[in-house]
């Protein structure tokens, strides 16, 4: 069987939560949301999900337990959850946006705005995932600074952003000062296309690993179980 | 027995141009529209509106009724970016206050608790930071020493929620899955208004569903309003959920088309 680039990416997105432990997943997106469910069904047995709304559930939709709104903000500040944003921009050294482009005063165009992001990255780890990698998203400088970046994060000591995965490759910030690296591309991707698709210096090792394989037993439970309807098209479409 | 009951038009009557106004629920979902709808009608203007806002602000931005924004954020959930909302940014017609999700719940607990502020672990290193350059920071004074942000007490002149049943002294009762932050807003403040699908006798509030749904107290309701289909289109579960095609239907008309069918009773066709 071979696994289509969503694939990779869900594979991608489900590694966020290796080792989590019994821990909220909190994906924003159908990719980590079938990524999540996939880590849940396989090496992270023991991760709290949600239904989109305030329920928690088992993957099969059996309801465990209650999360609204009020106590999922509690459980963030309580660090036992890491979530995986999106971001229009987000920069060399991890800051993301969501708020606006231009200026913030009068941005030429509205976004969301900061919603949790800046609470999110103080309190508890926070990945990102970029369904389409352009110079549009990885930008030199965000317009405005959500989710809270290395580079801002003195004194900040529970933040973390353990990964951001893109459609080309999966990127951390193991570099002496904590700026984007690439940590693996998915099949098929060359360094040169990340280059080209990545709006500053990206810091490449000599050798850069490929996103791992899909098993056969995860490529069944992604296709026939978590996501049959395969919305994980509707994001990435390769 | 204090009888708390009133219409909508009557809460509109009792509010005033230069208010801050809380409004319940969260984006799209279980919102006052029928409070708003009347809001819209008496022409009050000036308004500092708090919200985790969706179609709410959206609408008193296109009818230029808010001064300052206080939000985390808006949209319509199934829409992402709230039209009207954006526009208004775009032509710089409405000041924001623009806060994290955390630091405005910490702004309301502050509020009801009569605190100056709270320290939360949130905004410090963002951009939040840079645009309200009025917040301020506080230092642990154990040995910890961490520094937070300050978060002011978000007082509200007036409080508008809107929930499944109510009686007539403003007992409140969610029957969704999600309270959101509704009860806080009326502790938060000085009046509040409670407007619901059903009023019914206090003793029928508990006769099918648990206490736990017991939301909003009556010591902090000054107005109750039945107004049946009164979060349409947003959702109201387990009433009735978010009116898609009239949701849409919003987001793609230009607003005084809209308001013109809107405004007279929420229907729009």
């Amino acid at each position: 069987m071979t696994a289509t680039r969503a694939e990779y990416c869900v594979i991608a997105c489900a590694e966020a939560w290796r080792g989590a432990g019994e821990i909220l997943a909190s994906p924003m997106g159908l990719i980590p949301s079938v990524g999540a469910r996939l880590a849940r069904l396989t090496f992270a047995p023991d991760l709290l999900l949600t239904d989109g709304e305030a329920m928690l559930v088992r993957p099969d939709g059996t309801v465990e337990g209650w999360l609204p709104y009020r106590q999922h903000l509690t459980l963030v500040t309580g660090g036992r959850r890491h979530v995986m944003m999106g971001a229009s921009q987000i920069d060399r050294f991890g800051n993301q946006n969501i708020s606006c482009v231009g200026e913030w005063a009068r941005p030429r165009r509205q976004l969301l705005g900061v919603r949790g992001a800046p609470v999110n990255t103080l309190n508890n780890p926070t990945s990102y995932w970029i369904p389409r990698h352009s110079r549009r998203v990885f930008v030199e400088r965000v317009d405005m600074v959500c989710g809270v970046g290395y580079d801002h994060a003195a004194g900040a000591r529970y933040h973390h952003i353990p990964r951001v995965v893109s459609d080309l490759g999966v990127f951390d910030f193991a570099t002496p000062d904590r700026s984007m690296r690439l940590a693996s591309l998915h099949p098929g991707v060359s360094v040169e296309e990340v280059r080209e698709a990545t709006g500053f210096a990206l810091t490449v090792p000599d050798e850069v690993p490929y996103t791992r394989d899909p098993s056969p037993g995860e490529l069944r439970l992604i296709r026939e179980e978590i996501d049959p309807e395969n919305t994980r098209a509707r994001e990435v479409d390769r | 027995m204090t009888d708390k009951t009133m219409t909508a038009d009557d809460v509109a009557s009792r509010l005033s141009d230069g208010m801050t106004l809380g409004i319940g629920g969260w984006g799209s979902r279980r919102k006052p529209m029928a409070l708003v709808r009347a809001l819209l009608r008496a022409e009050i203007t000036d308004l500092t509106i708090v919200s985790y806002g969706g179609p709410d602000v959206g609408m008193l931005a296109a009818a230029g009724r808010i001064r300052r924004l206080v939000a985390p954020f808006v949209t319509l959930d199934s829409i992402p970016l709230e039209p009207h909302y954006r526009a208004a940014r775009e032509h710089g017609t409405l000041e924001l206050t623009e806060i994290d999700e955390a630091m405005f719940l910490w702004g309301l607990r502050a509020a009801a608790s009569r605190l100056p502020f709270l320290p939360v672990r949130a905004g410090l290193g963002s951009d939040v930071m840079r645009v309200n350059p009025g917040l301020r920071t506080v230092t642990s004074p154990y040995e910890d020493g961490e520094t937070f942000v300050a978060m002011p007490a978000l007082r509200l002149d007036a409080a508008l929620v809107h929930v499944n049943r109510a009686d007539r002294r403003g007992n409140g009762q969610y029957l969704g899955p999600d309270p959101y932050f509704d009860d806080l807003f009326c502790e938060a403040a000085d009046t509040a208004y409670v407007s619901c699908e059903r009023i019914v006798d206090t003793a029928e509030l508990t006769k099918e569903a648990t206490p736990q749904t017991l939301l909003i107290k009556r010591h902090t309701v000054t107005g109750v309003i039945e107004a049946p289909y009164g979060a349409h289109f947003t959702s109201c579960a387990p009433d009735y959920g978010r009116d898609e095609a009239v949701q849409r239907e919003y987001a793609t008309t230009p607003w005084p088309e809209f308001a013109e069918r809107y405004l007279k009773d929420g229907r729009t066709a």
